[in-house]
């Protein structure tokens, strides 16, 4: 290890050459890493789309054959009746019910994600604040977006705001909970550091705790995102004519079964985009822990 | 431009340390134990002391308390003849564990304690530059915590205190993780940069040789209640190297304290 700029001055041409060897040494070991790295990756790829074919494969031998030992495939749409509805609902209008979907989804996340974190910090961080609002909020917390339907007709001036109430409530409490969770878990130590630097309450709160809080606040956001799109068919039960969780309730109302299926795997496409979506940005804010998991 | 960092480097008549009476108790299970039982020293500007003893006998405690982590039982703490009692700039601390905050890059740590004081950013930049190239991290100013080695973390901790010129620098083994290598050369360092600035430093360590290597002074410590036993003058020659660690005079002077602690050691594994 090299320590002072004294020291580096007095490396011997011979130790310069040493470094230039070990250097291209180095160079060519990373390029037999990248290509095997490469296949790796290959594989890896081929795993994957054979899981899919294989679900896709199975699932329609199932339906082909009319599966019924205790599970019943008669009446389930095989993934070629989901393929056909599916390009149905492409060919009409898809962008209605999308866009309704997630203005609806967004809308209460963003809310969600606003109010999560920012009583997560203060009743993290207040004791005080805590004995006010912990408790209630916990009492809240287990009920269901379904059990909450009849009030959000009663509570909400529009079935629309009713709708998104249903999918902030999914959102809300993951967020909450982690961002608790990571304040209350700030390091003693970094505290002291702040401490004997000088730092007043302000600081701390803003240069560590916070910071230190984020990595927990980043995964509440993303488990909440999957969650609002959760609770989108529950929320959508309400909706007047467009949606995706409303087009899998109508079609079940109305007995037709494929687009169901074709419903809830757009929901499933969706809620994972956009939590993979969640999970890149919030990384973004966090350039200490992106560089941590390529060193590793 | 060069006069504010001289400037800060000369204004040394700072890092009078007094300690009256000190004694550290705390409950546990309904009794109380004595951490530590009248405690009593002076430190002049500028010295390098180190409280040196086994694991248990309170040293870490007495650089809490300087700091103004914890509160003593009783007795009193004066910096420059102000009673501490809380946590200030004014008093640098060196941690044991890697204590960088990990969210910001070394050069924001370093410079972490001069923004919050509203120091213009052209002066901070200054100094903070000044200290990391004085310490060989200026190339890695935009690297956070995680990339940097144990030694270089923290010789960024070290800078990160001095950069708000304490009036005393408090260091709780702040080299026991790193190797032994690292460790002789961050002990070095150390002194050299201490022998510029004349910063008073009260050093935490269990280890004889880095005791007599650093200090001016060695405050052997004792253990139930801890105390201090015996304050020794390390006599040896200024500037200090490595081969140094030969000398008859060093030899004579560790075989005394190793001694000194070897009571004590043993006094507290009976306890144990």
């Amino acid at each position: 290890m090299s320590t002072s700029s004294k020291r580096s001055l007095k490396a011997s041409p011979l130790a310069k050459v040493n470094t230039t060897i070990a250097h291209c040494f180095k160079a060519l070991s990373r390029r037999d890493r990248s290509a095997s790295n490469q296949q790796k990756l290959n594989a890896q790829v081929f795993r994957r789309i054979l899981s899919l074919v294989l679900f896709f494969g199975i699932w329609q031998l199932l339906c082909l054959n009319r599966f019924n030992f205790f599970i019943n495939f008669e009446n389930v749409p095989s993934p070629i009746e989901v393929a056909q509805a599916t390009v149905q609902f492409v060919t009409g209008n898809p962008m209605k019910h999308i866009q309704a979907s997630a203005i609806r989804v967004l809308s209460g996340f963003t809310i969600a994600a606003v109010l999560g974190i920012s009583l997560g910090i203060l009743i993290g961080w207040f004791k005080k604040i805590e004995d006010f609002i912990f408790l209630p909020l916990e009492l809240l917390r287990p009920i269901p977006a379904v059990a909450w339907i009849p009030l959000a007709i009663l509570m909400f001036p529009t079935s629309e705001s009713g709708m998104i109430y249903l999918t902030f409530i999914g959102a809300f409490f993951p967020i909450l909970i982690s961002t608790i969770r990571g304040v209350e878990s700030t390091d003693l130590l970094l505290l002291r550091v702040g401490q004997c630097l000088g730092a007043k309450q302000w600081h701390i709160f803003k240069d560590i705790v916070v910071p230190g809080a984020m990595p927990n606040i980043a995964s509440g956001l993303v488990i909440g995102m999957g969650n609002s799109w959760f609770c989108l068919v529950t929320a959508e039960i309400l909706a007047g004519r467009y949606g995706v969780g409303y087009i899998t309730w109508e079609s079940y109302v109305t007995s037709n079964y494929p687009p169901i299926v074709m419903g809830m795997l757009l929901i499933g496409l969706m809620g994972a985009a956009s939590a993979y979506a969640v999970d890149r940005l919030t990384c973004l804010l966090m350039p200490w822990r992106i560089t941590k998991k390529k060193s590793a | 431009m060069a006069t504010l960092v001289e400037k800060t480097l000369e204004q040394r008549v700072r890092g009078f340390v007094e300690v009256e009476n000190l004694s550290v108790s705390f409950k546990r299970k309904g009794q109380s134990v004595h951490v530590l039982e009248s405690v009593n020293f002076k430190i002049e500007p500028g010295e390098f002391i180190c409280l040196l003893g086994p694991s248990g006998c309170g040293k870490s405690t007495i650089l809490n308390v300087i700091a103004g982590f914890i509160q003593p039982s009783s007795g009193f703490v004066f910096v420059d003849k102000r009673h501490v009692d809380s946590p200030s700039a004014d008093r640098g601390f060196v941690f044991q564990q890697y204590s960088l905050l990990p969210w910001k890059t070394t050069y924001q740590n370093v410079e972490f304690g001069l923004k919050i004081r509203g120091v213009p950013k052209a002066k901070r930049s200054e100094l903070v530059n000044y200290y990391l190239n004085r310490v060989g991290l200026f190339k890695h100013r935009h690297s956070y915590p995680h990339q940097l080695s144990g030694g270089m973390q923290q010789r960024a901790s070290i800078i990160r205190a001095l950069v708000n010129s304490p009036s005393v620098l408090l260091m709780d083994e702040p080299f026991a993780a790193l190797d032994a290598q690292t460790r002789h050369m961050m002990q070095e360092l150390l002194l050299t940069i201490w022998s510029d600035l004349k910063t008073t430093v009260i050093f935490v360590t269990h280890d004889i040789e880095e005791a007599l290597f650093l200090s001016d002074k060695i405050f052997v410590m004792g253990v139930n209640p801890g105390r201090i036993k015996e304050k020794i003058d390390v006599t040896l020659d200024r500037p200090r190297h490595a081969d140094g660690l030969l000398s008859p005079e060093f030899i004579s002077l560790n075989r005394q304290v190793f001694e000194l602690i070897r009571e004590e050691t043993l006094k507290s594994m009976d306890m144990d």
